[in-house]
């Protein structure tokens, strides 16, 4: 960690506020804004969304063709290529619920919090407590899977 | 058939007036915002940011649940980038907004939609960032999945609760 590239903090942070002033100027940080949306009554959502992807699609594109390195890290640069299976379903519909029902998402939470919506850190809360409660399940299950494979 | 393009014209006029009655432009400038946000870390460090890594991330200073190790080399500077995001969204709010600005929708909507964020998005391996800009960006069939479904369940929650009368 303490060999890192001084710039590599400063270019997180640059993002970072780009990404919470994005959030900020698209209204996202309010979930009334989000709920419109998904009750069909505005749909600049979508703008939103697609609007951030094709940046990203067009950066990614073209970096992975580059045959360059990212100068702050020496890492490849490479695509989100998550491999499918049926977490992606299970949780993406519990997610979706929960996005559905308070109309906030991580990132627009924390955005939320940037434009003085204190309640917003109730939901905030319950999203630890939600990642909490995965990671203890899923640690616990990990762990049994490996119990099992030593008693083999 | 004379009246056609007039007629499509006529429509879309009403039709984009009715899916966008607050315009485009806020959110389409926004949502370049939050992309240039991804990209710049993209392109300097090949890390592709979501924001509910965070979570997890930062549960493995306070919890020793295994799952959450594998966030340990990341934990100091996706909270960082979370803290970045306030702070960004903050300049927005003193820029354009009023004050401060907060929501009316229920408390308990807010934490029990939390709650099943925080799950969903760890077992789904993505949010709104990771799987809707991130995964969508770089065309990953598992993230296109990940967006349909959590739109889906997303839109018929919303619309049950509206049916309740649950307002906001």
């Amino acid at each position: 960690m303490s060999d890192r590239h001084p710039m590599f903090m400063p270019v997180i942070v640059f993002g970072g506020l780009l990404f919470g002033f994005g959030l900020g100027y698209s209204n996202m940080a309010q979930p009334e804004v989000v709920l419109d949306f998904l009750q069909f009554t505005d749909f600049g959502l979508l703008f939103v969304m697609f609007g951030a992807a094709i940046v990203t699609g067009v950066v990614f594109a073209v970096a992975t063709r580059s045959n360059r390195t990212a100068p702050l890290t020496g890492d490849t640069y490479t695509r989100r290529l998550k491999s499918f299976d049926r977490n992606v379903l299970i949780g993406g519909s519990i997610f979706g619920v929960g996005w559905g029902l308070s109309g906030i998402c991580p990132g627009a939470a924390f955005a939320s919090v940037g434009v003085g919506n204190y309640p917003i850190l109730v939901a905030i809360a319950g999203m630890f407590i939600g990642a909490y409660i995965q990671g203890v399940w899923r640690s616990t299950k990990a762990e049994q899977a490996a119990n099992a494979v030593n008693a083999d | 058939m004379l009246s056609t393009t007039a007629a499509i014209g006529l429509l879309q006029t009403g039709v984009i007036e009715t899916l966008f009655p607050n315009g485009i432009g806020q959110y389409a400038i926004g949502g370049l915002f939050v992309g240039l946000g991804v990209a710049v870390i993209y392109l300097g460090t090949g890390i592709i940011a979501g924001a509910s890594t965070t979570l997890e991330s930062t549960l493995s200073y306070v919890s020793g649940q295994s799952r959450f190790q594998k966030y340990r080399l990341s934990r100091d500077w996706r909270i960082v980038f979370a803290l970045s995001t306030v702070v960004g969204a903050a300049f927005w709010a003193l820029l354009f907004q009023d004050g401060i600005w907060t929501t009316d929708v229920q408390l308990w909507r807010l934490f029990l939609g939390g709650v099943l964020v925080g799950i969903g998005t760890r077992i789904g391996k993505g949010c709104t960032s990771g799987h809707g800009v991130c995964g969508v960006g770089s065309v990953s069939r598992t993230s296109l999945v990940g967006v349909v479904t959590f739109l889906i369940t997303a839109i018929a929650t919303a619309q049950i609760v509206m049916a309740f009368g649950v307002v906001p």
